[in-house]
């Protein structure tokens, strides 16, 4: 174990290598450059001359190659260079807004776990009675409604029932947890339903699948009681594919709320990418889409832990 | 039931008897505003800015030579000068400075700092933009001859410099910072103005409180303030209706108003102006067929602006038609000459028929081009829309190409394109500021259409340097009957400018610049 854990980690290198090569280059081939729109994108009346000066001073004159190698020995060094736009670390413009974008994603996963594994057992066990028919229409809906429009109707029912609306400025939890709940509360749950609905429908159809397994059957010939056959056989065994969702689905809050920041005005790691791509701020864009990268591979090496914990049976040798 | 127009109007004129009655109210002291501020500021600095993000953010806390007085638009007054004169030769211009202004880091305020500022303006040193050296470069000499008098020596008349002088953009800053490093105001504030800075957290909003030593006695009225930046307008009406921030100051479209309206009935208060930004029309004179006049002077003849207003009005920003210079302005030509000029014929059958003929002359009866234009809904997208539909009247295919900012700015700059929308922002009515975006394109970085007329730049140069204004203005329009008979772009309308704020937000005034009336130092919460 402790050695596929090693090679696990060390393999993370190469990927992120070929993350930080693909994203480097891919942008250099977008026209335009974040000079240009930083000096000229309002009207500015700056001259060739100014322009030149400012693509010298962020290196942007040098060839691609050593560019790119600057920036891959700042990286290993957890240098990641600063922000073309504001000329702040890019460290710094992330780590203010990764604060809010993470409670939000686990604030998120914990509403949908908390409702989904209930819900989706529920199902299962009471397959096509109308508990099972009103968990498909709950779940449906999940699917069916964009996080960002349930998002809309949320701060407009909040509007318009109670003439309030959740605080528009972050509030870091230690700082002040009411106001910070007050704030985030609400795209969570925005959020968490959608995420909810796809864990609940993958927990249903597992256990489904699981019950049917000759062990279950095995375990009740034996006479154990029915919440044991469920809780510690079959929902043990059928939350092995809702871990890998729950896992993505965890990973894609982080940097995937787009929309949904907007609506509730968040300041996120999704607002900010998309400001960073529309000015071409190769240096934000880059460090985040490194950061993204860095959480898919470690959430995924954590999933394919987990997953020895929850089945003895999966052993990685 | 109302209809939304008859709320829009019952709402302005309830607008217009509240503000006569504020007039006669005493200002309040005390409270916290809370305000939106739809962009966030790459850096504080004023001179290396064009965006009324930076403008919104920073005037709090600065102060400037002279500024306008937006109760009499687009009159001068003084703001660090108390007084100034200007020589019979109008080649100098001497400013008296107030007594006892203090920066907010408690450095006394002096002549030096002034000269300091527009040093920086007009010479900036190597690693600093200025924005406004252009601007500037008729100044020979600053003289400071004691701590409360600045004099500024032209090489010659320049008939727009009181206006620049009183270019928000001019934030006057301490010469020892200045000193210490150039850069300085780009990361650190310390200015004359009626805030001091509090905070600043990057994404969410800037703060400002109370400067107890303003030298305006009694200003400003606030406590402090809060600028949040909500970057989408849905998210910013809903907290302007539920009350979290209080105003917007730059404006929102006629469907936003209408909702607010609908919603916040006599809550809300809504201010109407004509607005110093244009859409242009830029034709790329370096491609074919756009480097023949015919086919230019055709596309524009073909723009039925007059019908267009009237629509485009009731769904988006654009609405005033004018030439280079904002219509209804002292400067701007006058609807009986401007529908005499290519592109602004009320007449549009017989503007059209003519325009074929010319498309014909020219050997392009079946132009095909693409349209560049931003990606932006408002007002871009209207526009770029609209544009398609007039020149699909005289059997022109347009391709209506939208793309983010930075490789529309790319296209434009560097010429590949062939025709797109351009646009001018301005911050006055002054006509030099106006046309600098139509002189020679070599040496002129505004210019996209990338055409060089001597003939305009001449008439430019002369209308800067009139003193007499009924001269000028005669300049001002020969230069536009060149510009438009030429063709090489071309206003398609004028922006139209709507901001909303609670009735409880008082002392603030509407100009036809968002880039105006930042400062807060009259506003007062009547709470």
């Amino acid at each position: 174990m402790l050695r596929y854990t090693i090679n696990r980690v060390l393999l993370m290198i190469p990927t992120l290598i070929g993350v930080a090569v693909l994203v480097f280059f891919l942008l250099r081939v977008v026209p335009g450059d974040i000079v240009e729109v930083k000096l000229r994108g309002d009207g500015g009346n700056v001259s060739q001359e100014t322009i030149e000066m400012e693509r010298k001073r962020f290196g942007l004159d040098r060839p691609l190659i050593v560019q790119f190698a600057d920036w891959m020995i700042g990286m290993a060094k957890l240098d990641l260079g600063r922000s073309m736009w504001t000329e702040r670390p890019v460290i710094e413009e992330i780590s203010l807004r990764l604060e809010l974008s993470l409670q939000v994603a686990i604030m998120a996963t914990l509403i949908a776990v908390l409702i989904a594994i209930p819900l989706g057992t529920l199902a299962a066990l009471f397959r096509d009675t109308w508990i099972d028919y009103l968990m498909r229409i709950i779940t449906i809906g999940g699917l069916s409604i964009p996080s960002f429009w349930f998002g809309m109707l949320i701060m407009l029912s909040l509007l318009a029932f109670f003439n309030w609306l959740p605080p528009i400025t972050f509030t870091p939890i230690y700082v002040d947890p009411v106001a910070n709940l007050k704030q985030l509360i609400w795209p969570a749950i925005a959020v968490g339903y959608r995420y909810c609905a796809v864990v609940a429908r993958m927990i249903r159809s597992s256990l489904l699948e699981v019950l049917n397994e000759d062990y279950i059957r095995t375990a009740r010939a034996k006479g154990v009681f029915e919440r044991l056959v469920i809780s510690r056989h079959a929902l043990r065994n059928a939350l092995l594919p809702a871990i890998t969702v729950i896992g993505l689905e965890f990973t894609f809050l982080i940097g995937g709320l787009v929309v949904t920041e907007q609506v509730f005005n968040l300041n996120g790691i999704g607002q900010l990418f998309v400001q960073s791509v529309s000015r071409n701020d190769f240096m934000l864009i880059q460090g985040m889409v490194m950061l993204i990268a860095a959480f898919y591979v470690f959430v995924n090496l954590i999933i394919d832990l987990l997953y020895a914990w929850f089945d003895p049976r999966i052993r990685y040798n | 039931m109302l209809t939304k127009l008859a709320r829009v109007i019952l709402a302005t004129a309830a607008f217009a008897f509240a503000a006569g009655a504020a007039q006669a109210q005493t200002p309040k002291k005390g409270g916290t505003l809370n305000f939106a501020i739809s962009a966030e500021t790459p850096h504080y600095d004023c001179h290396g800015s064009d965006t009324y993000a930076t403008l919104h953010f920073s005037s709090p806390f600065y102060s400037t030579l002279l500024r306008y007085n937006l109760n009499k638009f687009p009159e001068v007054e003084a703001d660090l000068a108390k007084s100034w004169t200007v020589s019979p030769d109008q080649l100098t211009y001497t400013f008296m400075l107030h007594d006892g202004v203090k920066f907010h880091d408690g450095t006394p305020l002096t002549s030096t700092d002034v000269k300091a500022t527009f040093d920086r303006l007009r010479n900036p040193p190597q690693g600093v933009i200025s924005n406004r050296k252009a601007t500037f470069a008729d100044i020979e000499s600053i003289e400071t001859p004691n701590p409360t008098t600045i004099v500024f020596k032209l090489k010659a008349v320049n008939s727009s410099m009181l206006d620049h002088f009183a270019s928000p953009w001019n934030c006057i800053y301490a010469a020892k910072d200045l000193a210490a490093d150039p850069n300085a105001p780009k990361t650190k504030i310390n200015g004359t103005g009626p805030f001091t800075f509090v905070e600043h957290i990057k994404g969410s909003h800037v703060a400002g409180k109370r400067n107890e030593n303003y030298f305006k006695q009694g200003l400003p009225y606030l406590d402090g303030y809060r600028g949040i930046f909500m970057l989408q307008a849905a998210a910013m009406l809903n907290a302007l209706q539920g009350g979290q921030v209080l105003a917007e100051f730059r404006g929102v479209s006629p469907a936003e108003r209408d909702r607010m309206v609908a919603a916040m009935g006599d809550k809300l208060r809504v201010e109407e102006s004509s607005w110093t930004l244009n859409l242009v029309v830029v034709f790329n004179v370096e491609k074919k067929p756009f480097d023949d006049p015919r086919v230019r002077k055709a596309l524009l003849m073909a723009i039925d602006r007059w019908g267009g207003s009237q629509g485009l009005s009731k769904i988006s920003t654009l609405r005033s038609v004018g030439g280079v210079v904002r219509p209804g302005s002292p400067l701007a030509t006058p609807e009986a000459e401007l529908v005499k000029l290519p592109g602004f014929s009320k007449d549009i059958a017989k503007s059209r028929a003519e325009a074929k003929k010319l498309l014909a002359e020219a050997g392009v009866s079946n132009l095909k081009f693409t349209l560049w234009n931003r990606n932006l809904a408002m007002p871009y997208t209207p526009a770029g829309v609209f544009l398609v539909d007039q020149w699909r009247q005289i059997g022109v295919e347009v391709e209506h190409k939208q793309s983010d900012t930075a490789p529309y700015v790319s296209a434009l700059q560097s010429g590949n394109f062939e025709v797109a929308i351009d646009f001018n922002n301005l911050f006055n009515d002054d006509a030099s500021l106006a046309m600098t975006k139509y002189l020679s394109h070599k040496g002129n970085p505004l210019n996209m259409s990338r055409s060089n007329d001597a003939e305009i730049d001449k008439l430019y140069e002369q209308q800067v340097r009139e003193r007499d204004p009924g001269k000028r203005r005669e300049l001002i329009m020969a230069l536009e009957k060149r510009l438009f008979e030429q063709g090489y772009q071309q206003p398609l309308l004028w922006w139209h400018r709507i901001v909303l704020s609670h009735k409880t937000v008082m002392g603030w005034k509407m100009s036809p610049s968002h880039n105006l009336g930042a400062d807060l130092a009259d506003v007062w919460l009547n709470q």
